[in-house]
């Protein structure tokens, strides 16, 4: 990997990290507004150790971080688009410290939701899941969106983003299978109902697997919506079952956005240059309003397990 | 009359140790084997952070491994020590460093008092099991099994299936009948120990040395042969999943275990620490242990991971639609042609039966959703283009998101046809037609039969092609195939057939029919569009003139001259 050559330790505690730590790898451009919420989520989770690759912010968000004891923090000016949406470099990092360890990889802005999450600690999954020989687990990336036009209720630092950003599409998900690497692509939810209506090929994929038990020969082939070795991909069962999965809580939509949108289009480095932010800045100027008299109130992961949206499988 | 433990450890020895010190502050002595596997380091500082306990005392270790014989090696012989060191002890309880006791271990010293020569053991033969692993029942008494199913799986399937092709059957020791159970069991001092100064012994663990998860039925069949009175039921709750691997209770599980009135459950995860705050804790002393509800919330989370919910597709079920009985959730009511006769179908249907009406969801325009809505349930789109994306899952979604009620909608040769064979061979799905109701739509549209031929053309091969997908051997939908002619001879039982379908037991006598269009001078209309080479035989026969009599069509082949 030479995308280690694109990395600087800004702050290295690595060597904090014991043997049955679960790891958190993120890499993140100008979150400082969202980076204290994020942390304290997932401590709260119960990730031992945080693994952030800051692709040249300019914001404060470094500072905070490398202040955090559980932290550790790299840095980069590289390209993101050339290191394919920071998965190199976030490979590199797997690679050397998430061997043998459960690994969540997730963006500023993605929260994790899984079965009891509410009661028990994401070391219970991994324990849960090492007991039954599952090596990787997947998730739906489901897009938050507040009711309303977004920028109308700004975002504080510190912030919940859902407790604006609350609303979702329950039931309007499509997948199919990918022959090649077996996952499933699903598309769908509000950003193809609103902005990908004439070309739904194009909507974002919203197939994720988050969670896996690292081993330094597994790589993410695409953002996190697939892996090699392919095996890793079957998160899902195809005999009518449900495995146990999660979903990543997305709060793309809170009110960074527009400024976000307007940024992206112009560095053009996102996937396929920027299409979908410049479907955004198209279509909705850049202030959408998701919300419809279908949309779902966010109340817990019980409440996702019901829509069918997450499954409990056999975990009980 | 005296309790004493045997505890088998191998990880989590801090837990372990606090479990150690609760039977032991009530009086009951331990006897811990700690796994071979462990590292010495850590076996040394077990020991000596129990060096305070004087009842407590170690066994000698063995290799412990799931499913192989070390398990019971080891229990026989920690079983001895106690047995030799403390000649007051009435019962042994088998347990593990990942059991807990919920109930105070008094309750269970008294309750097992007033038991004195009862054996807990779950003992049942292998035809009354449903729980093994690996698809081996009866096979696992009369074949060998001396490779590790965790270590050696592809050794452990080749050496069964050679024993199978070579018809290799062992010989079951005499006397015996091989009985399954639960490991975890509480036996009497005179049970265990004529297990253990069995004359036969050496001939029983030969035996059982290459039988496969001796653990589960070593003790559980020669408790038989000496019991006095044996109650088949382990004392220990333990639950196991469809694989074989045990449940792990949790924080969120305090409630369900201390109403199980069971007295240690298992397995505890080792983190739980509200669970190992709170138990054991005091209960009625008389209790007797009932674990249903515990029962009913693993047996859901294995039929969810088995067989899940129909109907839906989602990150984690995908099953080959082929395979899937009835690919969506509910029955559902396709209604093709009705429209055509009776302009407000959508809105009677609804205040017939209460079921959500929708119009054409599959029209080239858009979804037609029940009262026009742009957006309908779960956030799906009316939008055409997005439908027919995924119409099949356009479909699944529709009906998974309504699933609390009956829908209903209406479908013809002018939609897409991208659903016609799903809808053919979904067992869920109810599909009326009446064939040939286009031409009626054609008829009213005042156009002369010289204009609209070419279209009713096209629209009579479109629907002849969704007829014979719903008449293709491999459907499964429930079909109610007639054409234009027949409806029209008794549109009301017709009728009175569909919202009974639709509303069950709820349905009630029509108190009138719907309104109908005017078909005066249909007739000529179908006589002129045969004028002009084209024959609508899909609509049936017409008396000819201006009554609207039907004949009962004579099957026939379909033929169309002149498409233009």
């Amino acid at each position: 990997m030479l995308k280690a050559r694109d990395l600087t330790a800004v702050q290295d505690r690595t060597g904090k990290i014991r043997p049955d730590d679960v790891l958190l790898f993120c890499t993140f451009r100008n979150e400082d507004q969202r980076l204290p919420y994020f942390v304290q989520y997932y401590r709260d989770l119960g990730i031992d150790h945080f693994l952030m690759v800051d692709n040249d912010s300019d914001d404060g968000g470094r500072d905070f971080l490398a202040d955090q004891p559980d932290v550790s923090l790299w840095q980069t000016k590289a390209g993101y688009g050339a290191a394919r949406h920071g998965i190199d470099w976030l490979t590199y990092l797997q690679g050397k410290y998430a061997h043998d360890h459960w690994a969540l990889t997730v963006d500023v802005d993605e929260f994790f939701v899984y079965p009891f999450c509410d009661s028990r600690p994401i070391r219970a999954l991994a324990d849960w899941l090492d007991a039954s020989e599952v090596r990787s687990f997947g998730a739906l990336l489901l897009d938050m969106y507040p009711k309303g036009p977004v920028s109308a209720q700004p975002y504080q630092r510190g912030d919940d983003p859902f407790k604006t950003a609350c609303w979702f599409d329950a039931g309007n998900y499509v997948m199919s299978r990918n022959t090649m690497l077996r996952n499933l692509w699903i598309q769908g939810g509000p950003r193809a109902r609103m902005f990908f209506a004439d070309k739904p090929r194009q909507a974002p994929a919203l197939n994720k697997i988050p969670f896996v038990k690292w081993q330094h020969t597994y790589a993410y082939v695409s953002s996190t919506h697939m892996m090699l070795p392919r095996g890793l991909n079957l998160v899902y069962d195809q005999h009518g079952g449900e495995k146990t999965s999660g979903v990543l809580l997305h709060a793309k939509f809170i009110d960074t956005f527009s400024t976000r949108a307007a940024e992206e289009a112009v560095r053009a480095e996102h996937y396929a240059s920027g299409r979908e932010y410049k479907s955004y800045e198209t279509r909705q100027g850049a202030d959408p309003d998701f919300w419809c008299e279908w949309s779902e109130r966010y109340i817990n992961w019980r409440q996702l397990e019901g829509l069918g949206l997450m499954s409990k499988g056999n975990w009980a | 009359m005296t309790l004493g433990v045997v505890m088998l450890v191998h990880t989590a020895f801090d837990r372990a140790e606090q479990m150690i010190r609760h039977w032991a502050d009530a009086g009951c002595p331990v006897v811990v084997h700690v796994d071979r596997n462990v590292g010495q380091a850590t076996h040394d500082a077990f020991v000596a952070a129990l060096a305070d306990l004087a009842d407590v005392s170690f066994g000698r270790r063995y290799r412990g491994e799931w499913g192989m014989w070390g398990l019971i090696a080891a229990s026989q012989a920690a079983s001895r020590q106690l047995l030799d060191r403390y000649p007051q002890i009435q019962h042994v309880y088998l347990a593990s460093g990942a059991c807990l006791p919920l109930r105070p271990i008094a309750e269970l010293k008294a309750y097992l008092a007033a038991r004195p020569d009862t054996d807990f053991i779950e003992s049942v033969t292998t035809g009354d099991v449903k729980w093994t692993v690996g698809g081996l029942d009866r096979e696992r008494f009369t074949l060998r099994f001396p490779f590790s199913w965790k270590r050696q799986r592809q050794l452990f399937d080749g050496y069964v299936r050679l024993q199978r092709l070579l018809r290799v059957r062992r010989q079951i020791p005499a006397g015996i009948t091989p009985h399954l159970g639960s490991q975890w069991w509480c036996l009497t001092r005179q049970t265990l120990t004529a297990i253990l100064n069995d004359p036969r012994r050496a001939a029983f663990d030969t035996y059982f040395r290459q039988v496969w998860i001796p653990d589960e039925c070593y003790y559980q069949t020669l408790a038989r042969l000496h019991t006095r009175r044996l109650e088949s039921r382990s004392l220990t709750l333990a639950k196991f999943d469809f694989q074989g691997k045990p449940h792990i209770f949790y924080d969120d599980h305090a409630e369900l275990l201390a109403r199980s009135g069971c007295f240690v459950a298992r397995k505890i995860w080792p983190q739980a620490k509200a669970l190992y705050h709170r138990f054991p804790s005091g209960s009625q002393a008389d209790l007797e242990p009932h674990t249903g509800t515990i029962d009913r919330i693993f047996a859901q989370a294995v039929d969810r991971r088995t067989s899940g919910r129909r109907g839906l597709y989602m990150q984690s079920r995908f099953p080959f639609m082929e395979r899937e009985n009835g690919f969506t959730a509910v029955p559902y009511t396709v209604l093709q042609g009705f429209d055509a006769i009776i302009p407000d179908l959508a809105g009677w249907v609804t205040a017939q039966t209460g079921v959500v009406a929708h119009g054409h969801l599959f029209a080239t325009d858009k979804a037609h959703f029940a009262g026009g809505a742009a957006i309908y349930r779960g956030g799906l789109s009316d939008n055409a283009r997005l439908r027919d994306y995924n119409p099949k899952m356009f479909l699944t979604n529709l009906v998974w998101n309504g699933r609390d009620r009956h829908q209903c909608f209406q479908f013809g040769p002018a939609d897409s046809q991208a659903i016609k064979w799903m809808l053919a061979r979904d067992a869920q799905a109810s599909v009326w037609v009446v064939t040939g109701g286009w031409a009626v739509s054609l008829f009213r549209s005042g156009k002369p039969a010289s204009v609209v031929r070419s279209e009713a053309a096209r629209l009579q091969q479109v629907e002849s092609r969704f007829i014979s997908a719903l008449q293709s051997p491999d459907a499964r939908s429930r079909r109610h195939i007639m054409t234009l002619a027949e409806f029209l001879g008794s549109p009301v039982d017709v009728l009175q057939a569909i919202t009974d379908d639709m509303a069950g037991h709820r349905a009630t006598a029509l108190a009138q029919p719907p309104a109908m269009v005017d078909l005066d001078g249909f007739a000529a209309f179908l006589q002129d569009l045969k004028n002009q080479g084209m024959h609508p035989y899909l609509a049936g026969d017409f008396a000819h003139g201006n009554k609207m009599k039907s004949l009962r069509p004579q099957p026939r082949k379909a033929y169309v001259i002149g498409k233009k």
